[in-house]
């Protein structure tokens, strides 16, 4: 009977774990598969063409080149490989401007017609139409502006994912914008989480390490949105004061707000390292004549080494995937970012904040999965990285 | 004993037969929850209501995951598209409208600006203050989240289309825009009218070159001065419109009307 009940809890443990790792692998398929579909998709949004004039010698244009046209940087054809010509932008609403109510007849049914007409009557037009509204015989030329290459999404600078006609899906932006406030992050929590570990695990009396401990695993209890809040109020403003800037939201201040938000992991995984020296490897230096702090450094920090890399790691991991706290202070313009002091954009809070108003299944959404599945491929090799330092055997001889 | 379950199954069936559920707008979801709340409290029927953004009641409506998708911009044409590809044709539903404010901070001396210059401020042609009358201070703007529907309708109606410069400083929701712009002397935004407060200034818009400047107030929406005026909207589909009549009735009654009007926003009626 005993035995039989073994059995069943070893078979119940058995499968939460494969129950588990189903899961994860199930998350990791959605992923990729919601965001394999960017690169097939075109570069004008779904269900519009952008049409010139058959005389135009512009047959294909870029992406940026489309978005300046359409913001007005760009105002004549010459800049664009084309003939020394302003370019009249057209939309939809601008048809009135262009024919009578008359001409478009009952219900707008002449609309297609009045489009074709307008386009060809135009020479230095670009219009941007929806496809139902382009007649089978239709006399302007219509660009060749294709599908959304893998460059313009992985070594793109622009981020504009919902300006019309065609969206700029450019993550340099935020790529640099997380690597910086994380790696910065890091650098700020490093040393005080360190000196924090040491303190803890060698020099604090256990009445005082009673204290510290559940203090420092309160910090991690926090909801993020709370240290988000006082970073808003607390320190953005003290940063605006203190450099004299425009605007005191900036990649400092979501360095500073994830480097408090990733001391409890730093703090916890490096204890650990620095516990797990052995009491012999310590007497021995002790014993040889060395002071406590001579020991500190000399023996235990080089020894515990692995271990507080991989809290370096852990920690950065921490910065990376934190999306709420980040979103508050960081004032989020995805501008490539070149000091600290400026407004950046990170990754995951691209994501929380665009996601739930991208039309589901369209370009934009499934580039906001693109940039969860490079999140996934970053952490990945965070934890491949951790693994590989943390089996390293500590050096033998110092 | 088969007669309970009976009568069980038989109320499970009515209930659900009124029971709706609205999905969408953040926006619009203080509102609904409220009109929800009014509507069971007179026992005409169970409405749920949650948020999670235009895009997401949008794409439920098609999905059939809700009877109600609320949105603070008009349908998109692929939506549109999407929708009648399955053979449902979308209902739309104004229930209410939204002025915009444009906010600055209120140490700022600039009071009135007009489109093209705002057009100018939130393209980054405009930078400092002084090109439009104020201090030489840099000016900072700040919008709200690339997808919200709020960012679309300002980009629309005040930026005519063009995109909204690369620096802008987006944030998440209304409290942020309006925490910072308090906080930061050069800054510039835009919050529904409900949210103005004695921490920040509105500014006058002028839609006529400088001729006419309207301040961002109730009556001044309500009479059609004030420009940056946003619609509400309930969609929902052709097929359901027997079941959702009730709620929506009850939101344009003069009682619903009320309580458009003590949320902040502006009546139709």
């Amino acid at each position: 009977m005993k035995r039989f009940f073994e059995t069943i809890v070893e078979k119940i443990l058995m499968a939460s774990g494969a129950i588990t790792s189903l899961t994860i692998l199930l998350i990791i398929i959605f992923l990729f598969s919601q965001g394999a579909g960017l690169f097939n998709t075109p570069v004008v949004e779904e269900g519009y063409k952008l049409a010139v004039n058959p005389e135009n010698p512009v047959s294909d244009l870029t992406p940026e080149e489309i978005k300046e046209i359409f913001d007005g940087e760009i105002v004549n054809w010459a800049q664009v490989g084309g003939d020394d010509e302003d370019i009249v932008v057209f939309r939809l609403n601008d048809v009135t401007s262009y024919v009578s109510e008359e001409e478009l007849g009952e219900g707008y049914s002449l609309l297609p017609q009045c489009l074709s007409r307008i386009v060809s009557e135009n020479k230095p037009i670009i219009a941007f139409l929806p496809d139902t509204y382009i007649p089978e015989n239709f006399s302007g030329k219509i660009l060749e502006t294709g599908d959304i290459k893998p460059s313009d999404f992985f070594a793109g600078e622009q981020w504009f994912p919902t300006s019309q006609p065609a969206p700029l899906f450019g993550i340099i932006p935020l790529l640099l914008g997380t690597l910086l406030v994380s790696v910065a992050a890091i650098l700020f929590a490093l040393p005080l989480g360190l000196a924090v570990a040491i303190y803890m695990a060698e020099l604090a009396s256990t009445k005082m390490r009673n204290i510290l401990k559940p203090v420092i695993e309160l910090l991690a209890g926090i909801p993020s949105v709370v240290y988000g809040f006082f970073g808003l109020v607390v320190i953005v403003p003290m940063i605006h004061d203190f450099f004299d800037l425009p605007v005191g939201e900036s990649g400092l201040a979501g360095a500073i707000v994830l480097a408090i938000m990733a001391l409890p992991t730093v703090i916890t995984v490096a204890e650990d390292a620095i516990r797990s020296v052995p009491r012999t490897t310590k007497e021995a230096s002790l014993a040889l004549g060395a002071s406590h702090l001579q020991t500190i450094f000399r023996v235990i920090l080089p020894y515990s080494v692995s271990g507080i890399m991989a809290a370096v790691v852990l920690g950065i991991g921490r910065a990376i995937g934190e999306t709420m706290a980040v979103l508050m202070v960081t004032g989020n313009s995805a501008v490539i970012p070149t000091t600290l002091l400026e407004p950046v954009r990170t990754i995951p809070a691209t994501i929380a904040a665009e996601l739930g108003e991208a039309p589901s299944g369209g370009a934009h959404y499934e580039a906001l999965f693109m940039l969860g599945v490079i999140l996934f491929i970053i952490t990945l090799a965070i934890s491949i990285t951790v693994e590989f330092i943390s089996a390293r055997r500590p050096k033998q001889q110092m | 004993m088969k007669k309970r379950v009976l009568i069980l199954l038989s109320l499970a069936i009515s209930l659900s037969a009124v029971s709706q559920k609205l999905k969408g707008s953040d926006t619009l979801l203080p509102l609904i929850q409220k009109e929800a709340e009014n509507y069971m409290k007179k026992g005409k029927g169970s409405v749920s209501v949650t948020g999670g953004g235009s895009g997401v009641g949008i794409a439920a409506l098609s999905e059939g995951s809700t009877d109600i998708a609320m949105a603070s911009r008009k349908i998109k044409f692929d939506e549109k598209l999407k929708l009648q590809g399955q053979k449902k044709t979308p209902v739309e539903k104004i229930i209410a409208y939204d002025a915009l404010a444009v906010i600055v901070n209120p140490s700022n001396k600039v009071s009135n600006l007009t489109r093209e210059q705002l057009e100018g401020i939130f393209t980054g042609k405009i930078t400092n203050w002084k090109q439009v009358g104020g201090a030489d201070m840099k000016i900072v703007v700040y919008c709200r989240e690339t997808s919200s529907g709020t960012y679309e309708f300002f980009k629309e109606s005040v930026l005519k289309n063009k995109n909204y410069m690369a620096a802008a400083l987006s944030m998440p929701a209304t409290g942020a825009i309006i925490q910072s712009v308090s906080q930061t002397p050069g800054a510039i935004g835009y919050v529904g009218h409900a949210y103005v407060n004695g921490k920040i200034k509105t500014i006058n818009v002028s839609y006529d070159g400088g001729k006419n400047y309207v301040s961002p107030t109730y009556q001044n929406a309500k009479s059609k001065k004030y420009p940056v005026v946003r619609p509400l909207l309930l969609y929902y589909t052709k097929d359901k419109e027997a079941a959702v009549k009730g709620f929506i009735n009850y939101i344009m009654s003069a009682e619903g009307q009320k309580t458009v009007k003590e949320i902040g926003y502006i009546d139709v009626l």
